[in-house]
C-alpha cells in the first residue's frame, strides 16, 4: 500500500484513487471544522488552542495538508497539461509547463511547512 | 487519409455546452482558486493560535471590505468544489448509472446546492 502511495508517476488508475482517498480524508476534516464551529458559536481562543494542542488534531491536520498536497499536485497536473501545451499556446508550452508544476510544487510544499510549523510551533 | 472536406468544429466557444459541461469547467476553476484560498486558510489558523490578541484580531478581520472579499471568495471556491466532488464520489459510487440524464440532473442539484450554501457564505460574512 505504501509503495503504492508513494509512487509519483503518473499512472491513471493511481491518480484517480489518490484523488478519491485525499478528497474524503480532506471532506471530513471540512466536515469536522464546520460541524465544531456551529457547535461553538462564541468560541474562545482558550478553546481553539486547547482543541488545536489534542495530538489527534494535530495528526488530523497533518493528515489533511498532506491529502490537500497529494490531490492538489495530481489536479494542478491534470489542468496543466490539458491547457499549457504546444497545441495550445505554441512550442514553449513544455518549459513553461514544468516550470509551473514545479512553482506550484513549492507552493504546496510551503503549505504542509507552515502547517507543521502552526501546530508544532518550530 | 483523412477527408480534409469533413466539417470540424473544434471551437468550444461556439459549441452549446450543456450543464455537466460548465459544472465540470467550474470543478476546475474552483479547484484552482481552492489552492490559493488555502494560503489565507492558513495565515487564519497561524493568527488564530499565535496568541489570545491575534485571535481577537483574527476574529474581526471580517470588518475590512478588503479582508471580506477575499474570504468571501476563498469560501465560495471551496464549497462550489466540495460540492461538485462530492457529486463526482456519489457518481463514483455507481448511482445514476452514468446515464447522461441522471448526470445532468445531479448537476442541476450541485448547482442549487452550491447557490444555496454561498448564499449562507454570504449571508455570514455581509450580516
Amino acid at each position: 500500500m505504501m509503495s503504492f502511495l508513494a509512487r509519483f508517476t503518473h499512472t491513471g488508475p493511481s491518480d484517480w484513487i489518490i484523488q478519491r482517498i485525499t478528497s474524503v480524508i480532506m471532506a471530513a476534516y471540512l466536515f469536522f471544522l464546520v460541524g465544531y464551529l456551529l457547535a461553538n458559536p462564541s468560541l474562545t481562543y482558550g478553546q481553539w488552542a486547547e482543541l488545536n494542542s489534542l495530538l489527534a488534531m494535530r495528526l488530523f491536520s497533518l493528515v489533511t495538508i498532506s491529502a490537500v498536497a497529494y490531490h492538489a499536485w495530481i489536479g494542478m497536473w491534470c489542468v496543466l497539461t490539458d491547457y499549457i501545451t504546444v497545441r495550445l499556446i505554441g512550442p514553449k508550452a513544455d518549459g513553461l509547463r514544468k516550470s509551473l508544476q514545479a512553482g506550484l510544487g513549492f507552493i504546496i510544499l510551503s503549505y504542509m511547512v507552515w502547517t507543521i510549523k502552526i501546530l508544532w510551533g518550530l | 487519409m483523412v477527408d480534409k472536406k469533413r466539417p470540424v468544429n473544434l471551437d468550444i466557444g461556439t459549441i452549446k455546452l450543456p450543464i455537466t459541461a460548465y459544472v465540470s469547467i467550474l470543478h476546475r476553476v474552483s479547484g484552482v482558486a481552492t489552492l490559493f484560498a488555502i494560503a489565507i486558510f492558513l495565515w487564519i489558523l497561524d493568527q488564530s493560535l499565535a496568541s489570545e490578541q491575534s485571535f481577537q484580531d483574527v476574529s474581526n478581520i471580517l470588518s475590512y471590505p478588503l479582508a471580506q472579499f477575499l474570504i468571501w471568495g476563498s469560501l465560495v471556491a471551496l464549497v462550489y468544489h466540495t460540492v461538485a466532488g462530492i457529486r463526482h464520489l456519489i457518481m463514483d459510487l455507481g448511482f445514476g448509472e452514468e446515464s447522461f440524464n441522471s448526470g445532468r440532473i445531479s448537476a442541476w442539484v450541485s448547482v442549487g446546492v452550491a447557490v444555496v450554501l454561498i448564499a449562507v457564505v454570504t449571508g455570514w460574512i455581509i450580516l
